[in-house]
Order: structure tokens, then sequence, then C-alpha cells
């Protein structure tokens, strides 16, 4: 197998490095949308909990 | 298994660490393959993405037996969770291993080659295990069925390295145990310094998936606790049940 020339295969390797950060990069953002759900999920509660207990304080 | 996010952030420094000093080992310490010349440099990312990707399913089939012994959800929930970070690990070796292949012989996929149709097929099993998670609307059987689909479809993961060994075809390159001796100890260094590098980010994104999942599981707990009524909708049919009760 005769090797290419390093300018040609440069683009190779490079693409290869760059489809593996890319997938690394999408499954992060992908967590990171998750977690900023949880984020807000988490702030909804908070409120619904003061005021339950709001509620609770002048009953 | 605890969680905890301490650990969790050592294990992202580690990595961070191990790869970046891979990838300066792949560019600025291992030689230039005599055969392949600079295209050879994929080898040391798209290997050890393979590697990870099939012993992700072995620990899946692992887990699945676990829970299939023991009935504690949150071994299925491990098992979901190696499956899912083999599936993208899987996606990248078969990306990368199409990059290489345009540039060693010229085509992108070589359907005479044992390597490549194997792990497609192994690939490809594993991608109808969400399908078969998505078709059960019942918690329990989803998990009894999926753990039985990683224990079947792990038992293919030996099958693979074992065909690919006594296929007669050896247009993919062999890098252990050749009869040229295999690698130069350069090129070995850098190669376990990635596969090492590519397990730390594996095993990390792993707990970090399953961090988050406990997480929302508390999240759903919290909820139910908060507001009797509040539908039970926050908690996905798809993903794996998480047991209430497990620390993130």
């Amino acid at each position: 197998m005769p090797a290419l020339p390093i300018d040609e295969a440069g683009k190779y390797v490079a693409g290869a490095y760059v489809v593996f950060l890319v997938l690394i990069l999408i499954y992060v953002a992908i967590m990171a949308a998750k977690l900023e759900r949880m984020r807000s999920d988490l702030t909804e509660l908070a409120d619904i909990a003061e005021t339950s207990k709001e509620a609770r304080t002048d009953g | 298994m605890s969680i905890n996010m301490p650990s969790l952030r050592v294990m992202a420094f580690a990595t961070v660490a191990v790869l970046g000093l891979a990838f300066a080992l792949v560019f600025f310490y291992a030689p230039n393959d005599a055969d392949q010349g600079f295209i050879q440099k994929i080898f040391y990312v798209h290997v050890p993405i393979a590697i990870c990707a099939l012993i992700g399913f072995i620990v899946a089939a692992f887990h699945s037996i676990r829970h299939l012994r023991t009935g504690d959800p949150i071994h299925d929930v491990r098992s979901y969770v190696s499956i899912h970070m083999g599936v993208i690990f899987g996606t990248a070796a078969l990306l990368t291993g199409s990059i290489w292949a345009r540039a060693a012989w010229g085509k992108w996929w070589v359907w005479e080659e044992p390597t490549l149709v194997s792990f497609l097929i192994v690939f490809l099993l594993y991608a109808t295990y969400y399908p078969l998670r998505y078709s059960i609307e019942d918690r329990e059987r989803q998990a009894r069925y999926a753990s039985v689909f990683a224990i079947t479809a792990g038992a293919f993961v030996p099958l693979n390295f074992i065909a690919v060994r006594l296929a007669e075809s050896l247009v993919h390159p062999r890098v252990f145990a050749t009869a040229d001796g295999g690698l130069p100890p350069e090129m070995m260094l850098t190669f376990f310094v990635s596969l090492a590098g590519m397990a730390l980010l594996f095993v990390t994104l792993v707990r970090f998936e399953l961090a988050a999942k406990m997480t929302s599981a508390q999240i759903s707990r919290l909820r139910r606790a908060l507001d009797s009524e509040a539908p039970a909708a926050s908690a996905s049919r798809i993903a794996p049940a998480v047991p209430a009760d497990q620390t993130a």
C-alpha cells in the first residue's frame, strides 16, 4: 500500500480527529440541554415548595 | 456504585490530561508508519474507540446478568448507559474507520473485509436495542427483555473478535501478535496512552450520564412528594426506571 503524501493524508487524519471531537461535542451539548431542563424543573419545584410553605404558615 | 460529583470532576480532568498527552504523543512522538505514512495516525483514535465500544457492550451484558439475578433496577440503568455509550463510540469507530479506509484503500467501505462487516453487524444489533425498549410499555418487562437482549447481543462481541482472527482476508491491518512482530515501542506506548485516554473518556461519560439519570429520578421523586397530582409524564417511558433510593 503506497503511503499518501502528507498534504493529502493530513486532510484525512484531521477529518478523523474532527469527527471524534464533533461527536463528543454533540453528546456534551445534548447533556447540557438535559441538565438545563433539570435546572428549570428544580426551580419550579422550589417555587412549589415555597408556595406550599407560605400557605401552611398563613393557614 | 456511588456516583459522587468530586470523583466525576477528577475523572473529567484526568480524561482531558491523558487524552491531551495521547494526542501530543500521536503527533510529536510516534514516528510515521513506514508502510501507511501519515494516515496511520488515525489508528490511534479509531482502534481505542472501537475497543472501548466493544468492551462497553460486554460490560452492559455483565450488568444485565446482575439485573436478572438480583432484580435491582440500578443494574438495568447501568446496562442501558453502557450500551448507549457503546453505540456512540461505535458510531465514532465506524466514521473514523471509513475515513481511514478512504485514505488507505480509496473506498469508504469494503464489504469483503470481515473486520468491518462483523463490527457493523454488532453495531446494528445494538442499534435495535432502543426500538426494543421503546416498544414495551411495562417498565419491569421492558427492563427484563432489555437485559436478555443485552446478554444475547453481548455473546456476539467475543465472536466478533474470533471471526476477525479466523478470517483469511487480512486487508484490515493487524497490530498485535503479527508475524512481523507488531508495533515498535514508540507506537506501542502512544497506542496504550490513547487507549487509556479513550477508556477514561468512556467511563467518565458513563458516570456523567448515570449521575444525570439519578438526579432526574430524584427530581421526579421530589415532584411526586410536592404535588401528588403532578402527572407521571416527567418520567420517560423510554429511559430505564432509576430506583429513587439510589443517591447520585
